[in-house]
C-alpha cells in the first residue's frame, strides 16, 4: 500500500490497490470472488465470456472545475453506467464503488450463465472436470434451476479430438474462452492452437505438425475452465474428489518445479495407492503455477512392474531375492573388506538426505565419495550463485541473461519459459551456443561459436564487458554488443549448460562466468548470479554436499578401488566400456529402482524407493532447497535411499546417526555452511503469494494447486554472505582437432531413459536414436535424410538414421542423450553411410 | 441538390476517368493542401466543418483524428471500404464511379494524420471493385498524385487495396485491423482505441469511404460552406440507400436532416404498387425498426433525431417495408443475418442470437404455444448490454422493437398450425 494508490469499495470493502489494477484482481485481494471464464490473472485480458458484470459508480464531477460533486452530507456523489460492465478489463478508478453482489449485476451473470449453458452438454456426471469445474461451479451459484432452453434445440458436437497426442478437446464442453489459446501465445510461446470458424461454429483447433506442439501442453488442461481440454493421460482416469493430494518437487531437471500429486487407492491397481495425475503447485519464485509436459506426464515409472521389490544377493552366480539383514550385512561386509578402496558413486538424482547419508557409510570405511557427473562448476555456483532474494521473475528492463552452451528450452522449459517472459519485461537475453535454439526466438544477442570454443566465446564476451586486456577470447560485434549490455546491466544472471563441453570444460565456462559476475560487480546483487542447467535435478545439492566428478574417467577410478557403491546413477549403460572396469571389483553394491545394466553385475542390490514414496529435499539449480513429502506407501520392501546408507553406516560402525530425512537434514544444516538455517519447518514455510490460487474459486487461477507446504528456501550464496570474490579467469582449453566429425550428445526433453520410458503416453513424442547433420556433411558421406549412418569411435560403433539439419554446424554431429546412443561427451567419430541392407 | 458532391459522377460523365476528374479540378486540393496548410490546419478545418463519421457511429471526424498518440510513428490510414450493411450500397457507388474523389480524400488524410502507408480494406464480394481500385491507385502514381514526394513536396503516400474474406463483422475497426493483420476477424478490447493502439499496434486512422470523399470538397470550399449544408449538429450532404418496396431504390445524396418522407416520396417515388408504408429500417438490420407514422415520416434524417423517434440514423441505409411485410418474418431474417456474422468472441452475442433464432424458427414453423414471444423478448434483453462490441447489441434491435412495436405480428405465429 503506498501513497499513489487507488481507493474504492468493492461491495461495501474497502480497497487500495495501485493504479492500473483491475476490478476483478482488486476484488480478489479483499475476498471479493467476482465470477470469470476467460479472465485469468497471468494472460491479458480480453473480455470475452462476459461473465464478470458488474455495476460500476463513478464519482461525478462539476464540468467547469472538475471537482468531485458532494451531496448535503459531503458524500461524493456517484453515478452509475446504464450497462453492466466488465471487471476483468476495467481498470480501478478512484472513489469508485463497484457492486459485485447487486440485484442487477447478479442478474447480469444469470443470463451470462445461462447463455453459455445453451451451447454446453452439462454432462458433468462423466466430465473429469466434474469436482472442479468453474462452470458447475458457478451454474450452482447463478444458473435457474430450469432451462428455458429448449433441450432439443442443442447441438451436439465431436466429444473427442485430439489435439495432439497428449491433449483431447471435447468441443460441445468448450465455452470459446480462448484461454488455451492465449496461454500458448503469451506464456509458452508456442502459438500453435487457434480458433476456427466463427460464431456458434467457433472451435479450436491446432495448426501445427504433430498437433499441439508445445511442451507446456497439459498447462491448458489446468486453466480451461470446463472439461474442455483433458490430459490423454488423466482423461477418465478418476474423480477429482477421490483423490488425495501430496506436496512434491519434480525430480527431471533443475528447476524444481513445485507439484502437487494426485493420487487414489483403486481396484484396477490391485488396491494399490498409486498416482493418477502431476499438478503445478504455485511457486512463484520457480514455476509460478506452471509445469511442463515431462514433469506432468513422466511419473509412471515410479509404479513400473520392472521396478525392484526386494533386495538381491548374488549367490552363486545369480542374484537372488534376499532379506534386507542379510543384503545389509552382506554389503557391509564388503565395504568393510575394500576399506579406503571403497568407492561410492552418487547422481544429481538423490536427495540432499541421501547425497549426506551416502558420503557418511561410504567415509566410514575410510571409501572415497564420486559424483558420477558429465559438468562441473557445482563450487562456482555455490560461491557466485543466485542469492537468498532472487526470483527470475523480477528481471526486467535494465538487467540482462546471459545463456551459453544450452538449449534450455529441451533441458530446462520452465527455465525457458522464465527468460522468455524476462525478455518480454524488457530483459536482455543474450544466447552464446554453436547452434540456433529456441532461446534465440527472444535474444537481444546471439553469439556463434564452434563446439570447443565455448569457454574462448565466454572469455570474449568477459573482455569486452570488463575492458580488461589480459583475457582473450573470441571478438566480433556480437561479442562486444554483449559485454557491453553485460557491464550496464543492473543485474544479471548467467546460466551455463554443457552442450558440447565435458566436465573440466563446463567447470572453465562455470569460472568464466563467476569472473564475469565478479569484474563486471554483479557478485552478490539481489538477482544476480550464476545458475548450473545440470542435468540431473540435484546435482547442485551433490556439490554442496562435497560431492566432486572424479577429474578422470570412471574407468580409472572403478581401476582404484577394490569395491564400489552406487546409488541412483547406471555407469555401465550410459557407458557400455566401462564393463571390464566394473568386472574387476571384487564387489559392488548398487542402490536403484530398477535392475539396471550395473545393477545385473552387482554382488548387492538394494531396492530404493521413488521421490513419490518417500520424503527428502532437493536444491533447485537456482540455488533453491525445496521439500517433497511421500504421496503413497512404499513400494513392496524398498526403502529410501538415506534409509539404506544408515543402515551400511550402521552397520559399519558409524555412531550418532541421523534416523530420518529431517534429521539427515539436520545433520546437513549442522556441517555445511550454506545450508545451517535449514530444517524441515523452514523449507515448510509459506507465505501469501499472487494471484491467488486453489480457493473455492477455481475460475480465478485454474486447477493448479496452492501452496501450503513450503516455498523452500533460497540458500544465500558464499559472496551474499560475506565470502571472497576474488576469481581469475579460467584458461581456455586447448582446441582438440582431430578427423572425422565431432558428436555432440545433446537433451532432448522426451528422451528415453528409465525414468521416461514407462510413461507410454509420451511414446509418439519421444525421440528415437538419430544424428543430426549439416547438409554439406550429410552430402559428403552421402547420406540423405532418414537414411542410416554408422558411427565409429574408440572401437565402439552404433547406427542411427540421419536428419539433414542446415542449424547444425558444419564439422559436427547432434545425437540425442538418452536415446539408445552410449555417446556421453562430445567424441570425435567416423560416419559412415550404412548400406540399406545394414540398416535393416 | 442542383449539384452532387460526393456523387459528382452523376453530373459529370466519366470521372472515373483520371484525366476527367483532373479537368475538373480534382488533385487541385491536395495540391494546394500540401502547398499552404499544415496537417494541423487540416485537422482543425475538418473539425470545424462538423463532419461526422458516415460508417454508422457518427462519431466527429476531426476529433477522432485530434486522439492520434502524438509523435509515435509511423501511423497508418485504414479505409473501412467493407461496406456490408444489409441495404448499404453508397461507398460501392463512390468506389465503382467517383474512385478518385475518394483516392484524394485519402490523401488529405493521410497529410493531416502524418502517416505515408494508407490500406482500403474492401469486402471480400468486392475482388472486382478492389481491382479497378488498385488500377486506378497506380494511375494516380504515375502522376505523382499519389506515392512518394506527392506534388515535390515531402509527403508520401502508398496506398494499398486489402481484401477482406467476406465477414460482416469485419465492418467493425478493431475486427477489421485484425483481419488487416491476417488473423480471425475478431474485435478489440477498447480502449486503447486504433488512434493510440490500431494496425500492427501503431496510431491509426480509421474512416468510411464516404467519409473520406467528403474532404476534398471540404478543403476546396471550407468549413463555413460545408456547415451550411444539413443540420446544426450534422453538417454536410449524405447518401442515402434506399431500397425495399420504394418505386425507384437507389442511392440520393441529400443533406441530412431531410426527412423520411421527402426521401421516400419526392426522390424514391413513393412505395410501388401504391400500397401503405407499414415500418421502415432505417440504417439497415443494425437499428429498431420504425412504424411509419406521420410522425416518423416528418423526422429529419440527421444523426439528433432519429434517436428521438426511438432508432438511429447508422449509415442511413432505409429499408421501406409495405403493408404485406409480417414484422416477425423481419425479425427472423436479421436474426439469422446476424446469427450467422456473429463472431464468436462474445457469450451473449455468440450464444444469444444462436437461441433467438431457434425461438424465431420455431415461432415460424408454428410448432410452439403461448409465451413463445415473451421467450424470445426475454432472451433478446438478456443479450442487450452485455456484448463486446456493437453487434450483439445491434442483433436485438429488430427483435425487441418488432416485439415492442409490432406485437400482433408476432403473436400471430404463436400456436399456429396445431
Amino acid at each position: 500500500m503506498t501513497a499513489g494508490d487507488v481507493r474504492l469499495t468493492i461491495d461495501g470493502r474497502e480497497v487500495r490497490v495501485p493504479p492500473g489494477t483491475l476490478i476483478v484482481d482488486a476484488a480478489k485481494r479483499v475476498g471479493v470472488d467476482i465470477p470469470v471464464f476467460c479472465y485469468h490473472p497471468k494472460l491479458e485480458p480480453v473480455g470475452m465470456c462476459r461473465m464478470c458484470l458488474v455495476e460500476i459508480g463513478r464519482p461525478v464531477r462539476d464540468r467547469a472545475t472538475g471537482e468531485v460533486q458532494v451531496d448535503d452530507h459531503g458524500t461524493p456523489v456517484l453515478q452509475y453506467g446504464p450497462k453492466l460492465e466488465t471487471a476483468c478489463t476495467t481498470p480501478v478508478g478512484e472513489g469508485w464503488d463497484v457492486r459485485v453482489s447487486s440485484e442487477k449485476a447478479r442478474q447480469g451473470r444469470n443470463e451470462v450463465v445461462e447463455f453459455l449453458l445453451t451451447s454446453h452438454p452439462l454432462d458433468c456426471p462423466i466430465c473429469d472436470k466434474g469436482g472442479e469445474c468453474p462452470l458447475q461451479n458457478l451454474t450452482l451459484e447463478h444458473g435457474p434451476g430450469k432451462s428455458r432452453f429448449l433441450f432439443d434445440d442443442k447441438i451436439r458436437l465431436d466429444k473427442r479430438v485430439p489435439l495432439g497426442d497428449l491433449i483431447v478437446l471435447d468441443r460441445e464442453r468448450c465455452i470459446q474462452c480462448a484461454r488455451c489459446v492465449r496461454f500458448q501465445e503469451e506464456i509458452a510461446g508456442d502459438p500453435v492452437l487457434g480458433f476456427f470458424e466463427r460464431g456458434r461454429k467457433l472451435e479450436i483447433v491446432t495448426f501445427s505438425d504433430p498437433g499441439f506442439d508445445s511442451y507446456f501442453s497439459g498447462n491448458t488442461t489446468d486453466i480451461c475452465p470446463v472439461g474442455a481440454l483433458t490430459t490423454a493421460d488423466f482423461r477418465f482416469g478418476a474423480r477429482p474428489w477421490e483423490l488425495n493430494a501430496a506436496a512434491s518437487i519434480c525430480p527431471h531437471c533443475p528447476v524444481g518445479c513445485n507439484l502437487t500429486l494426485n493420487t487414489r487407492r483403486e481396484a484396477v491397481s490391485g488396491g494399490l495407492e498409486v498416482v493418477k495425475r502431476v499438478m503445478p503447485r504455485q511457486n512463484e519464485a520457480v514455476n509460478e503455477t506452471w509445469i511442463c509436459d515431462k514433469g506432468r506426464f513422466a511419473y509412471h515409472f515410479a509404479a513400473s512392474p520392472e521396478r525392484l521389490k526386494t533386495p538381491l544377493v548374488r549367490k552363486d552366480g545369480r542374484l537372488v531375492e534376499a532379506t534386507w539383514d542379510e543384503a545389509l550385512e552382506t554389503a557391509a561386509e564388503g565395504m568393510r573388506t575394500a576399506g579406503s578402496r571403497l568407492v561410492g558413486i552418487a547422481s544429481g538424482r538423490l536427495s540432499n538426505e541421501d547425497l549426506m547419508a551416502l558420503r557418511t557409510a561410504v567415509e566410514t570405511v575410510g571409501g572415497r565419495p564420486v559424483l558420477d557427473a558429465p559438468m562441473g562448476g557445482g563450487d562456482f555456483v555455490r560461491r557466485f550463485g543466485l542469492g537468498s532474494q532472487s526470483d527470475l521473475g523480477r528481471l526486467g528492463r535494465g538487467d540482462a541473461v546471459l545463456v551459453i552452451a544450452s538449449d534450455l528450452h529441451e533441458e530446462a522449459p520452465i527455465w525457458w519459459l522464465r527468460l522468455r517472459k524476462a525478455a518480454e519485461r524488457g530483459a536482455e537475453v543474450i544466447v552464446a551456443n554453436a547452434r540456433r535454439t529456441r532461446l534465440d526466438e527472444f535474444a537481444s544477442h546471439v553469439i556463434r561459436y564452434e563446439y570447443g570454443q565455448a569457454v574462448e566465446a565466454l572469455l570474449g564476451i568477459g573482455a569486452a564487458a570488463t575492458g580488461e586486456t589480459n583475457v582473450r577470447g573470441l571478438v566480433g560485434e556480437a561479442v562486444e554488443a554483449a559485454g557491453k549490455a553485460l557491464r550496464s546491466a543492473a543485474e544479471l544472471v548467467i546460466f551455463f549448460g554443457a552442450e558440447g563441453l565435458d566436465a573440466k570444460g563446463t567447470a572453465a565456462l562455470a569460472q568464466g562466468a563467476a569472473a564475469i559476475l565478479a569484474r563486471t560487480g554483479h557478485a552478490a546483487k539481489e538477482q544476480s548470479g550464476l545458475v548450473g542447467i545440470w542435468p540431473q535435478a540435484n546435482l547442485q545439492g551433490a556439490w554442496d554436499l562435497g560431492w566432486r566428478p572424479t577429474g578422470r574417467g570412471l574407468a580409472d577410478v572403478l581401476g582404484e578401488a577394490k569395491a564400489a557403491l552406487i546409488a541412483g546413477v547406471d555407469p555401465l549403460g550410459d557407458d557400455p566400456s566401462l564393463g571390464p572396469a566394473l568386472g574387476a571389483l571384487d564387489f559392488l553394491i548398487v542402490q536403484e529402482l530398477f535392475l539396471t545394466e550395473t545393477a545385473a553385475t552387482a554382488d548387492v542390490v538394494l531396492p530404493a524407493q521413488s521421490f513419490i514414496e518417500r520424503e527428502g529435499s532437493l536444491t533447485s539449480g537456482e540455488g533453491r532447497v525445496q521439500r517433497y513429502y511421500p504421496a503413497v506407501p512404499a513400494w513392496g520392501e524398498a526403502r529410501p535411499d538415506w534409509s539404506i546408507s544408515s543402515s551400511l553406516a550402521a552397520g559399519l560402525g558409524a555412531k550418532d546417526l541421523p534416523t530420518s530425512a529431517a534429521a539427515w537434514l539436520e545433520r546437513i544444516a549442522e556441517v555445511v555452511p550454506a545450508y545451517h538455517d535449514l530444517s524441515y519447518q523452514a523449507l515448510a514455510r509459506v507465505e501469501e503469494q499472487w494471484p491467488l490460487v486453489g480457493g473455492d474459486d477455481l475460475y480465478f487461477g485454474g486447477t493448479a494447486y496452492e501452496n501450503r507446504q513450503g516455498l523452500g528456501v533460497a540458500l544465500a550464496s558464499e559472496v551474499e554472505r560475506g565470502g571472497s570474490k576474488d576469481v581469475d579467469w579460467p584458461m581456455s582449453p586447448p582446441p582438440q582437432p582431430g578427423p572425422g566429425i565431432l558428436a555432440v550428445p545433446v537433451h532432448r526433453l522426451y528422451d528415453r531413459g528409465t525414468t521416461l520410458l514407462p510413461s507410454r503416453v509420451l511414446d509418439p513424442r519421444r525421440v528415437s536414436l538419430y544424428i543430426a547433420l549439416n547438409p554439406s556433411d550429410a552430402t559428403a558421406i552421402g547420406v540423405g535424410d532418414g537414411e542410416a549412418v554408422s558411427l565409429a569411435w574408440d572401437g565402439q560403433s552404433q547406427t542411427a538414421l540421419a536428419v539433414i539439419d542446415p542449424s547444425v554446424p558444419q564439422g559436427a554431429a547432434l545425437i540425442p542423450r538418452s536415446a539408445g546412443a552410449t555417446l556421453s561427451m562430445p567424441t570425435r567419430v567416423t560416419l559412415l553411410a550404412s548400406q540399406p541392407e545394414a540398416a535393416r | 441538390m442542383a449539384d452532387h458532391i460526393l456523387l459528382r459522377h452523376r453530373d459529370i460523365p466519366d470521372l472515373d476517368r483520371l484525366e476527367v476528374y483532373q479537368r475538373h479540378g480534382g488533385f487541385e486540393t491536395l495540391r494546394r493542401t500540401i502547398a499552404e496548410k499544415s496537417p494541423q490546419d487540416v485537422i482543425d478545418i475538418v473539425k470545424a466543418s462538423g463532419l461526422r463519421g458516415r460508417g454508422g457511429a457518427g462519431f466527429p471526424t476531426g476529433v477522432k483524428w485530434g486522439f492520434l498518440t502524438p509523435d509515435v510513428f509511423p501511423r497508418y490510414v485504414v479505409v473501412n471500404a467493407d461496406e456490408s450493411e444489409p441495404g448499404t450500397f453508397k461507398d460501392r457507388e463512390i468506389m465503382e464511379r467517383n474512385p478518385f474523389q475518394l483516392l484524394e480524400g485519402i490523401a488529405l488524410c493521410a497529410y493531416a494524420a502524418r502517416a505515408s502507408t494508407a490500406y482500403v480494406y474492401c469486402r471480400g464480394e468486392f475482388w472486382d471493385l478492389a481491382h479497378e481500385l488498385e488500377v486506378r491507385i497506380a494511375e494516380a502514381r504515375q502522376k505523382n498524385l499519389l506515392g512518394p514526394k506527392i506534388f515535390g513536396s515531402d509527403f508520401s503516400l502508398e496506398v494499398y487495396v486489402h481484401l477482406g474474406a467476406g465477414a460482416y463483422i469485419c465492418g467493425e475497426e478493431t475486427a477489421l485491423l485484425e483481419s488487416m493483420e491476417g488473423k480471425l476477424g475478431q474485435p478489440r478490447l477498447r480502449p486503447p482505441f486504433p488512434a493510440a493502439k490500431g494496425l500492427f499496434g501503431r496510431p491509426t486512422v480509421v474512416n468510411n469511404v464516404e467519409t473520406l470523399t467528403n474532404l476534398p470538397p471540404i478543403l476546396e470550399r471550407g468549413a463555413e460552406w460545408y456547415r451550411s449544408i444539413g443540420t446544426k449538429d450534422s453538417a454536410g450532404p449524405k447518401v442515402f440507400s434506399l431500397s425495399g418496396h420504394v418505386a425507384q431504390p437507389g442511392n440520393y445524396e441529400l443533406p441530412l436532416g431531410t426527412t423520411f418522407r421527402t426521401l421516400i416520396f419526392d426522390h424514391g417515388g413513393g412505395v410501388a404498387g401504391g400500397r401503405k408504408i407499414k415500418a421502415i429500417l432505417p440504417a439497415g438490420a443494425s437499428a429498431p425498426i420504425l412504424p411509419a407514422t406521420d410522425e416518423v415520416l416528418d423526422t429529419p434524417m440527421d444523426y439528433e433525431s432519429v434517436p428521438k423517434v426511438g432508432s438511429m440514423l447508422g449509415s442511413a441505409s432505409v429499408i421501406v417495408m409495405d403493408d404485406t411485410v409480417d414484422v416477425a418474418w423481419v425479425a427472423l431474417k436479421t436474426t439469422r443475418f446476424f446469427k450467422h456474422e456473429s463472431c464468436g468472441k462474445c457469450t451473449p452475442c455468440r450464444e444469444g442470437t444462436f437461441w433467438m433464432l431457434r425461438v424465431l424458427e420455431r415461432l415460424h414453423s408454428g410448432q410452439d404455444g403461448e409465451g413463445q414471444v415473451d421467450g424470445l423478448y426475454a432472451v433478446a434483453r438478456g443479450i442487450e448490454g452485455k456484448c463486446l462490441c456493437p453487434l450483439g447489441e445491434f442483433s436485438i434491435m429488430p427483435v425487441t422493437s418488432g416485439v415492442e412495436r409490432f406485437r400482433a405480428d408476432f403473436v400471430a405465429h404463436e400456436g399456429d398450425g396445431r
